[in-house]
């Protein structure tokens, strides 16, 4: 059985990235052909400004190399514009009269610039700014020329008109509007955009219509006159004043059209084809940025390939211009009216603006200009609609990158030079991640960490990475939603979503959850696969078997690899505390299995490192035999309880930490969670337990214990935050394992306390916690629960078939 | 030239886990089994820094290295890209419930 014939028009960013998801989804299930008008293959449009000033080469922003369309069977037909769409018989006419017959039809034909209808329009001279030809002229013309007039002071027009300048021409901006880019900045931003602009040189007539364009002696435009007279010097008009969907050959065939072809949320036309791109009207909105084109093309591809599950509803979009050395961003509704609030930080001097607008609580816009450093931050929380009233404060101050560790202190993207380190795990520099963007043509952070690993480690840097991603690629740059990223490339589902069904559905299995949920992949990956494993025990504690092979090799083998491939051994110290009987006991382990170094670790414990992992389970057994057990410390798991001496010995102690630290550290034994858990007990606010960059750190008072919540001394140093102050030792151990519960039900796998705490709120975890003692009483329960059944994993893992994994099979070599 | 050699019951390896085979010669061998109960023999030694592979996590046809995360196809001994590298593989297979390698 021959293939259904899907044809393409247009080969451009959306309609081949829609081809591309097809692919990946259902690789040769149609016969595909793509008609192109343009004579290249598919490219990096958004790169044509870094083309025009100079930065870039067109061979560089190629996104699909013609051996690309070879590879996939892919036939392409470049420099040739479709006439017209025979929907009765199924078939599409070329200009030069050739035909292609199709079963499902795929229409990009993007937009086109508009042109202003003045007299003159169509003189030599005059140009749109949409394609690689326009850009070439452009580049021509400022080399034979000498004056530009750009009409239109929007991103494209300013962009233009920034290239146009660096390759020296004398450029006026004409614009219609009251100031530049009034659809995406308010006055104050825009003002100050245009000073910064005019002071590299650009010149700009606002609140300007252009009348008319005049021809010189050589047929060439000479000048633009503008309303009321004035004339000005013109070799090259640039006319940037919008774009206008192209839909005409749609139109034409019979296919109901809006300004733009009318789509439903599958992408679908009213004649059941697909049409995505910038030619599209979806729910009355056209857009001219790549990045909702992107989340079209997954729909439709999702449709082509028959599954029929993937809607679009709209895109919020951000922009930023890519103007070197020019920080601008802005998202939503940035104006803000009469139902909104607005939160403003303006120093004119130094050249910093914010404006925050907010409804309901939620952040609904945002403008900066001149520190965008929580551009992608505040665009997360406007997507996301977190609630903000918990954090409005300190809101216009940003997410406070200080603390963050790895990346020298910096936290502007723009201000770093490009042989400046971004990532200090695996040594990457700024510039070496603007080279893999624009060469590679990536538009999303986890593709900047796959290709540069870049952020791929501890992560600290994510945050400079997508600032540097976002001015490179500018408005094509947009973060999903965090709460419905999916999980991983496994899947379309978000953590939440897979939480719920686990729940809902009362699955206890790996295998079990894939099929429910529709696993894109026979047994997940190395991401999915633990996250799955936790979820399930800890929403079903004695019903889900633990799977070890969904467990980082750590927590299979109890112990911490190391980079030489040994393992590194803790023996848990409850609250910090030791024995004569125990140090001998780990100075004999140390002798006789020959570790090689001992140290003490910030937990207030003792690290055996460099163990050969055969002789794991013999140490354990001596160690057990001595009455210690596992520490954890290599466990998304409960790691320690830090105490200092409080009032057992300390002269300012005011409660007994070392006892209350103890308690919470047997009560939390053997607790896996979605990330590591560490706690601190001090007994005077001196602090010497350091609770304050803890999980959950208790602090003794005279008249009983302060509970802080979300601290983290890591990759970000994150202060806890005080969640309420306690009289017994019986309710500090109620609200903490409560709020741990919590987090243990709630939190994404591999999300800290901290990040979580960040996501949900503080109101909402004392909502909880505190406002509800029976919500509160309930968690605590659960707590203990899936606890009652704790064993030391040191003991279990010397069974019959779990001790397997720990010895190498022996087998001779012929000589 | 093949020189098979048995070094198994295919059940004392895990579905979607390993063993390591440490021949007499020295270096370690990671025999893996996926969940289709085929398997695989590589050199268990990443081709990033040299992690042992046999302690990754398995799937579909591939093991991701505990070290520092990079994905090895199982049935090449190649890096997944964007990475670039590979290590050593072996010939095995299952003969009647016993796992034989080639060495």
């Amino acid at each position: 059985m021959s293939k259904p014939r899907l044809v393409l028009i247009g080969n451009g960013m959306a309609g081949v990235r829609t081809v591309e998801e097809l692919l990946k989804i259902k690789p040769d299930h149609y016969d595909i052909t793509i008609f192109g008008a343009e004579p290249h293959p598919n490219y990096n449009r958004i790169l044509l400004s870094p083309v025009l000033a100079g930065e870039m080469t067109v061979q560089e922003i190629v996104l699909n190399e013609l051996d690309w369309y070879k590879e996939n069977n892919i036939r392409l037909h470049t420099g040739r514009q479709i006439a017209r769409i025979d929907r009765v018989k199924r078939k599409v006419i070329a200009d030069d009269g050739s035909e292609e017959a199709y079963d499902r039809l795929l229409i990009a034909t993007g937009s086109t610039p508009f042109i202003l209808p003045v007299p003159g329009n169509d003189l030599p001279g005059v140009i749109g700014y949409r394609d690689i030809k326009d850009t070439d002229e452009m580049i021509e013309a400022a080399r034979l020329h000498k004056h530009a007039v750009v009409i239109g002071g929007g991103l494209l027009g300013l962009e233009a008109a920034n290239g146009l300048k660096l390759r020296g021409m004398d450029v006026t901006v004409v614009h219609l509007g009251p100031w530049l880019l009034e659809r995406q900045l308010d006055e104050v931003a825009g003002r100050m955009l245009q000073k910064s602009l005019e002071d590299k040189g650009l010149k700009f007539l606002l609140e300007t219509q252009t009348e008319a364009l005049i021809q010189g002696e050589s047929g060439r435009v000479a000048a633009v006159r503008l309303k009321g007279g004035m004339q000005i010097p013109a070799d090259l008009v640039v006319m940037a004043a919008g774009i206008r969907p192209n839909y005409a050959l749609a139109e034409a065939s019979g296919i109901y059209c809006n300004r733009g072809i009318v789509v439903n949320d599958t992408m679908q036309t009213y004649d059941p084809k697909v049409a995505v791109g910038e030619c599209v009207s979806h729910r009355g909105i056209a857009y001219g940025l790549v990045a909702p084109l992107f989340e079209q093309a997954k729909v439709a591809a999702n449709h082509l390939a028959g599954y029929g599950i993937g809607r679009y509803t709209g895109s919020v979009t951000s922009t930023k211009l890519k103007v070197t050395g020019i920080d601008l961003f802005s998202a939503g509704d940035y104006m803000g009216g009469r139902d909104t609030e607005e939160i403003i930080l303006n120093d004119p001097h130094g050249g910093v603006y914010k404006k925050l607008v907010i409804k309901d609580n939620k952040l609904v816009g945002g403008v900066m200009y001149g520190d965008t450093a929580d551009g992608p931050w505040y665009f997360q929380l406007l997507k996301d609609g977190r609630d903000i009233h918990d954090i409005r404060d300190s809101l216009i101050f940003g997410q406070s990158l200080v603390g963050d560790v790895g990346h020298a202190g910096n936290s502007k993207a723009a201000a770093m030079a490009d042989s400046a380190e971004v990532c200090g795990c695996n040594g990457v520099s700024k510039g070496a991640i603007v080279q893999a963007i624009k060469a590679r043509g990536l538009f999303t952070l986890d593709e900047v960490k796959k290709h540069t690993k870049a952020a791929s480690s501890c992560g600290s840097c994510a945050g400079l990475v997508e600032q540097i991603l976002a001015s490179t690629i500018g408005g094509a740059y947009t973060p999903a939603a965090s709460d419905k990223k999916p999980l991983c490339a496994c899947t379309d589902h978000s953590h939440d979503q897979v939480r719920k069904v686990i729940r809902e559905q009362r699955l206890t299995s790996i295998p079990q959850a894939m099929s429910f949920l529709e696993w894109k992949t026979p047994n997940g990956c190395d991401k999915c696969r633990p996250a799955l494993n936790y979820y399930l025990i800890s929403t079903w504690p004695h019903e889900a078997r633990d799977d070890p092979q969904s467990r980082f090799i750590n927590e299979r083998a109890h112990a911490n690899i190391q980079k030489d491939g040994t393992y590194s051994v803790v023996p848990r110290m409850w609250g910090g505390l030791t024995t004569p009987n125990e140090l001998r006991a780990i100075a004999d382990a140390a002798e006789k299995y020959k570790v090689p170094t001992v140290k003490v670790t910030g937990g207030q414990r003792i690290d055996l490192l460099g163990v050969r992992k055969e002789d794991l389970p013999a140490m354990w057994a001596d160690l057990n035999a001595a009455g210690m057990v596992s520490g954890h410390a290599y466990g998304k798991s409960i790691r320690t309880v830090k105490t200092c001496v409080g009032a057992e010995h300390c002269r300012f102690g005011t409660q007994k930490s070392m006892t209350m630290g103890v308690k919470l550290e047997k009560m939390l034994f053997d607790m896996y969670s979605p990330h590591k858990v560490k706690l601190a007990v001090s007994g005077c606010p001196r602090n010497c337990a350091e609770a304050g960059i803890k999980d959950v750190g208790v602090i003794g008072v005279d008249s009983g214990y302060e509970l802080y919540i979300g601290g983290n001394g890591g990759i970000k140093t994150e202060v806890a935050q005080f969640l309420c102050k306690v009289k017994t030792d019986e309710e500090v151990m109620e609200y903490s394992g409560a709020f741990l519960q919590l987090y243990r039900e709630e939190g994404w796998y591999l999300e800290r306390t901290c990040h979580y705490l960040e996501r949900v709120g503080l109101d909402y975890v004392k909502s909880k916690i505190l406002e509800d003692e029976e919500g509160r009483k309930a968690y605590y329960f659960r707590l203990l629960d899936s606890l009652k059944d704790a064993r030391d994993p040191w003991a279990t893992s010397r069974e019959p078939q779990a001790i397997k994994q720990f010895i190498p099979i022996a087998v001779a070599v012929d000589a | 030239m093949s020189n098979w050699k048995p070094v198994c019951p295919l059940e004392d390896i895990p579905q979607l886990g390993s063993r390591i085979v440490r021949p007499a010669t020295g270096g370690d061998i990671a025999i893996f089994r996926n969940a289709a109960d085929e398997v695989f023999a590589l050199h268990d030694k990443c081709p990033h820094k040299g992690g042992p592979l046999s302690q990754g996590i398995v799937h579909g046809k591939r093991v991701t290295c505990p070290l520092h995360g990079w994905n090895i196809g199982l049935d090449d001994g190649q890096a997944v890209a964007p990475d670039v590298g590979g290590c050593r593989k072996f010939a095995v297979r299952v003969d009647n419930g016993m796992v034989m390698l080639a060495v």
